[in-house]
C-alpha cells in the first residue's frame, strides 16, 4: 500500500514581494505540510511579517504564487485561517465579548459560546465588561489570539503573539498553541522569542534578507536559552 | 452569512461604536453649527433673500460637515488595523460598503434633522412649497453625499493627507448632485418653478453612483 504525502498546508512559489525599490520577499519558494507549529525568525526587516501577510493574502505577491489548502484563490480559504497582526486589530471601544461577537459575526458564527471558549482560551473573562481601551497591553495581545480563534481555523498565522505578554502568559499561550497543533492545525508564528517555541516548534524557519535561509528542527544556534546575547561586529 | 446579516451587523457595530465616541456627531455638530452664525453675521438678509440663498449655505454647510463624519468612519477602522480583520474575513465586502453608507446616512440626516430648526431661526425661512418634498430631496442629497463620500473616503484612506484628500475628489464629483440639491431646496422654498427635473437628476445620480460604488468596492477594500 502506497502513502502519500499530505499536501501542503501552504506552498510558495518563487514569491517575490516588492515595495518601490525595496524587495522584502526574494525568490521564496517552500512548502509546509499541515498539522506542524513553524516558528519564523529572523532579524528586524527580514521579512517576516511581510512572508505573513503574503500567505493571508494581505500583501499578494509581486511575482510568483502562494497556495493556502490547494487553493490559489486565497479569498476562497479565508474561512480556514486565523490572523493575528502586531496591532491587535480590535475596536478599543467594545469589551472583549463584543469585538468577538463581531467578528464571528462575520465568520458566519451567531451563538456566544465560541465567543466565549475562545476568550476563556486566552486566559480572559468573557464577562469582563470593560473596553479594550481600558486592558493592559498583554490582555489586548491575548485577546488579538482570542480573535484569531473564534472561527477554528485550520491555519493560524501569527504576529509577534508574544511581545508585551510576560513570561507566564506567553507560556500559557504556548501551551494552548501546542494544543492546537496537536489538534491537527497548522501555526505559524513569527517571533523574536523563539526560546518561548523550544521544544514546542515541529520547525524553526529563519529568515534574511527576505529569503528563507535555513529551516530547521532544533532552535537554531545562539538563541538557545542561556546563549550569551549576539555581539554587534564592527 | 448573507450579505444583509453582515450588513446589519457592521451597522450596529459602527452605531454602537458612534454612540460610544460621538467622534463624528460631536466635530459635525461644531462644525455645521459654525457655519450658521458666522454666515448669519456675514450676511444679514431680509426673509425672501434668506429663501434665495438658504438652499446653498445649507447644503455647502452639510457638504463640509459631511465630509468630518467620512473621515472619522474609516479613520476608527485604520486604528489597530481593524480593516485587516475585515479583509481577511469571507465577508462581502459590499456589506462593509453598504453598512458604512447607511450608517454616515443616519449621522448626516440627525445632524439635519438638529440644523434645520436652527437654520430656520437664524436665516428667518418658511417654505413657501411643499415640505415634503423639502424632505424627499433631503433624503435623496443625503445619499448622494454619503455614498460618494464613504466610498471615496475608503479610497483616500491609504493616503498621507487624507483629510486633504477626500474633499480634493469629493468635491468635484459631487457637482452634479449639489447644482440639483441647491436648485430643488431653493425652488421649493421660493415656491418659484418646480423641483421635479432636480429631484429626477438626483434620483438618477444616487442610482448611478451607488451602483457604479458597489461594483468597485471591493477592488478599493483590497487594494494595497
Amino acid at each position: 500500500m502506497s502513502q502519500t504525502a499530505p499536501a501542503a498546508a501552504v506552498a510558495l512559489s518563487h514569491v517575490s514581494k516588492i515595495f518601490g525599490r525595496f524587495a522584502a520577499l526574494r525568490d521564496v519558494s517552500a512548502a509546509f505540510p499541515p498539522g506542524k507549529l513553524y516558528a519564523i525568525l529572523g532579524d528586524n526587516g527580514a521579512g517576516k511579517t511581510t512572508l505573513l501577510r503574503a500567505m493571508v493574502g494581505l500583501a499578494p505577491p509581486t511575482r510568483g504564487k502562494v497556495t493556502v489548502l490547494g487553493t490559489e484563490d486565497l479569498r476562497a480559504a479565508t474561512a480556514q485561517i486565523g490572523y493575528m497582526a502586531h496591532p491587535t486589530l480590535l475596536y478599543e471601544e467594545m469589551s472583549a465579548i463584543e469585538n468577538l461577537r463581531y467578528f464571528a459575526a462575520l465568520y458566519g458564527i451567531r451563538q456566544d459560546h465560541p465567543c466565549e471558549r475562545a476568550i476563556r482560551a486566552v486566559g480572559l473573562d468573557p464577562a469582563l465588561a470593560r473596553r479594550v481601551g481600558q486592558y493592559s497591553q498583554g490582555m489586548r495581545q491575548r485577546l488579538s489570539l482570542a480573535r484569531a480563534l473564534v472561527h477554528d481555523p485550520r491555519i493560524l498565522f501569527l504576529d509577534e503573539p508574544f511581545s508585551n505578554v510576560d513570561v507566564v502568559s506567553a507560556r500559557e499561550m504556548v501551551h494552548v498553541l501546542a494544543q492546537m497543533r496537536d489538534l491537527g492545525k497548522t501555526i505559524f508564528i513569527v517571533t523574536h522569542q523563539a526560546v518561548l517555541l523550544e521544544g514546542v516548534a515541529d520547525e524553526f524557519v529563519s529568515m534574511a534578507a527576505g529569503q528563507i535561509s535555513a529551516r530547521t528542527r532544533d532552535l537554531p544556534s545562539g538563541l538557545e536559552r542561556g546563549a550569551p546575547p549576539a555581539r554587534a561586529t564592527l | 452569512m448573507s450579505l444583509g446579516e453582515i450588513t446589519r451587523v457592521s451597522l450596529a457595530k459602527d452605531l454602537r461604536l458612534e454612540w460610544r465616541s460621538k467622534d463624528a456627531i460631536n466635530s459635525m455638530l461644531f462644525f455645521a453649527l459654525l457655519v450658521v452664525v458666522i454666515f448669519s453675521f456675514s450676511f444679514d438678509p431680509t426673509a425672501e433673500e434668506s429663501r434665495h440663498i438658504a438652499g446653498g449655505l445649507i447644503w455647502v454647510a452639510f457638504l463640509f460637515a459631511a465630509v468630518v463624519a467620512l473621515n472619522q468612519t474609516w479613520a476608527r477602522e485604520l486604528r489597530n488595523q481593524v480593516l485587516d480583520a475585515y479583509r481577511v474575513s469571507p465577508a462581502p465586502a459590499n456589506a462593509l460598503f453598504i453598512s458604512k453608507t447607511v450608517g454616515n446616512f443616519i449621522f448626516v440626516a440627525v445632524l439635519e434633522t438638529l440644523m434645520a430648526p436652527l437654520f430656520m431661526v437664524f436665516y428667518n425661512l418658511r417654505s413657501i412649497g411643499p415640505v415634503y418634498e423639502l424632505v424627499l430631496v433631503a433624503i435623496l442629497a443625503t445619499w448622494a453625499l454619503v455614498a460618494n463620500g464613504t466610498f471615496f473616503a475608503a479610497m483616500s484612506i491609504r493616503t498621507r493627507s487624507r483629510e486633504v484628500m477626500l474633499p480634493l475628489i469629493l468635491f468635484p464629483i459631487s457637482i452634479p448632485a449639489l447644482l440639483a440639491m441647491v436648485s430643488a431646496t431653493t425652488a421649493i422654498l421660493t415656491g418659484e418653478g418646480s423641483a421635479r427635473f432636480w429631484v429626477v437628476l438626483l434620483v438618477v445620480y444616487d442610482v448611478v453612483f451607488t451602483t457604479v460604488c458597489l461594483l468597485l468596492f471591493e477592488t478599493v477594500l483590497h487594494a494595497e
